[in-house]
């Protein structure tokens, strides 16, 4: 049985494992990649020491500072915690790929995911012309018609980059434009561009991939089928907290409540960065609130042995 | 016997770069084709992959899209 597990091996878990590892914490940290959400960051322009690193970057540098301990954390990549329970002595974390491990004390830190949309041909067409991320598959679409869906600064970026790349971009959105009104007016300024405000997504057509949209407007309920060769989901994120709804009690956007000492109310576990309902999800942030949930743990851990 | 491994990316994508680092860190040569300047390689990602994201890795006749380090083991026999 380990001391601590950490689930996730982004900005908040790779903290916590440092920290872990300076108290001598005998760890196991299970992500199904390093760097999480750290990843999807093209830039980063306000993590202090930095004044500009690539998020992927930045992740690389976490990763070596907790390779640095390589006797006191054990790092296990490549696998899905997909349940956490409790057992005698502490808790029992089960991966994708059949395996357990036990722990007497436990950090969540499995960040966001992108929000899909669920209807209907969007899990069928994934990688075929429905994507998450923009930055990534972009280039994909030159001279062909897309769709961004979503109102807030991330659809708009995308907005943005397609206009410069694709043939046309049409962007929908449940509600009104949300995101910063620069972008608004940038996005707004281009010629290529057609606004759809206040319209569903009712389905995402298309046979080996993407063929066309099908969306209604809210009001007037009138449907519309466009021709686009790729959609580009921009829908905000999702906690990645399924694995322990039956352990606490989760808020209304799916995140743990946590107090500030990243304590879940189920004592031994911790929950800390983007997972949490901390409000601001930065990587700097994320980082701090790992490194809190490790010396949270560590005060525990003491206290279990005495 | 070595497998031949193609891996499909764009110059900005971050998964791209941690697939290509994996394979690198574990020897595994593979050609690799921008997809964003490419074409062809575009086209050939679509057509013979059936695939329109990045990275897209084909492993003789497997094709990945995305990069999952567990099932990229598992398909390498690593």
């Amino acid at each position: 049985m380990y001391e601590l597990i950490i689930i996730g091996g982004g900005p908040a878990g790779m903290t916590a494992a440092v920290y872990a590892a300076r108290k001598k914490i005998n760890t196991l940290l299970i992500s199904g990649d390093i760097g999480g959400q750290g990843l999807t960051t093209w830039l980063v322009e306000n993590y202090m020491g930095y004044q500009f690193i690539e998020g992927r970057e930045l992740m690389q540098k976490f990763e070596e500072q907790v390779k640095q301990f390589p006797t006191d954390v054990k790092v296990e990549v490549g696998k899905r915690a997909e349940r956490l329970s409790r057992v005698d002595g502490g808790f029992e974390v089960r991966t994708d790929r059949g395996e357990t491990y036990q722990a007497k004390a436990v950090i969540l830190a499995t960040g966001k995911r992108p929000r899909q949309l669920n209807v209907p041909g969007e899990k069928e067409l994934i990688g075929r012309g429905v994507t998450y991320c923009a930055i990534c598959d972009g280039p994909l679409f030159a001279d062909v018609k897309v769709a961004v869906i979503g109102g807030g600064n991330s659809a708009l970026e995308a907005a943005d980059d397609m206009v410069k790349i694709a043939d046309h971009v049409y962007l929908i959105s449940l509600t009104p434009l949300t995101g910063d009104q620069i972008l608004i007016n940038k996005v707004k300024s281009a010629s290529n561009l057609t606004i759809f405000l206040e319209h569903e997504v009712l389905e995402i057509k298309g046979k080996n991939s993407v063929e066309g949209i099908r969306i209604q407007d809210l009001k007037s309920k009138k449907e519309k089928e466009l021709e686009v060769g790729g959609i580009f989901v921009e829908i905000g994120l999702t906690p990645n907290s399924a694995l322990v709804k039956e352990l606490v009690t989760l808020n209304r956007l799916g995140e743990i409540e946590v107090n500030c000492g990243n304590e879940t109310g189920v004592s031994g576990f911790f929950a800390a960065g983007d997972v949490t309902s901390v409000p601001d999800k930065q990587i700097v942030v994320a980082a701090g609130e790992g490194a809190k949930a490790a010396l949270q743990a560590h005060r525990y851990l003491q206290r279990l042995s005495k | 016997m070595a497998r031949e491994v193609k891996i499909y990316t764009t110059p900005t994508c971050p998964y791209c770069k941690m697939a290509k680092k994996f394979l690198d860190d574990n020897g595994i040569k593979y050609q690799e084709f921008n997809v964003a300047e490419d074409k062809a390689a575009r086209k050939e990602m679509k057509d013979k992959c059936n695939s329109l994201g990045v990275p897209t890795i084909c492993i003789d006749n497997e094709v990945l899209v995305g990069f999952d380090e567990g099932q990229l083991k598992e398909k390498l026999g690593l």
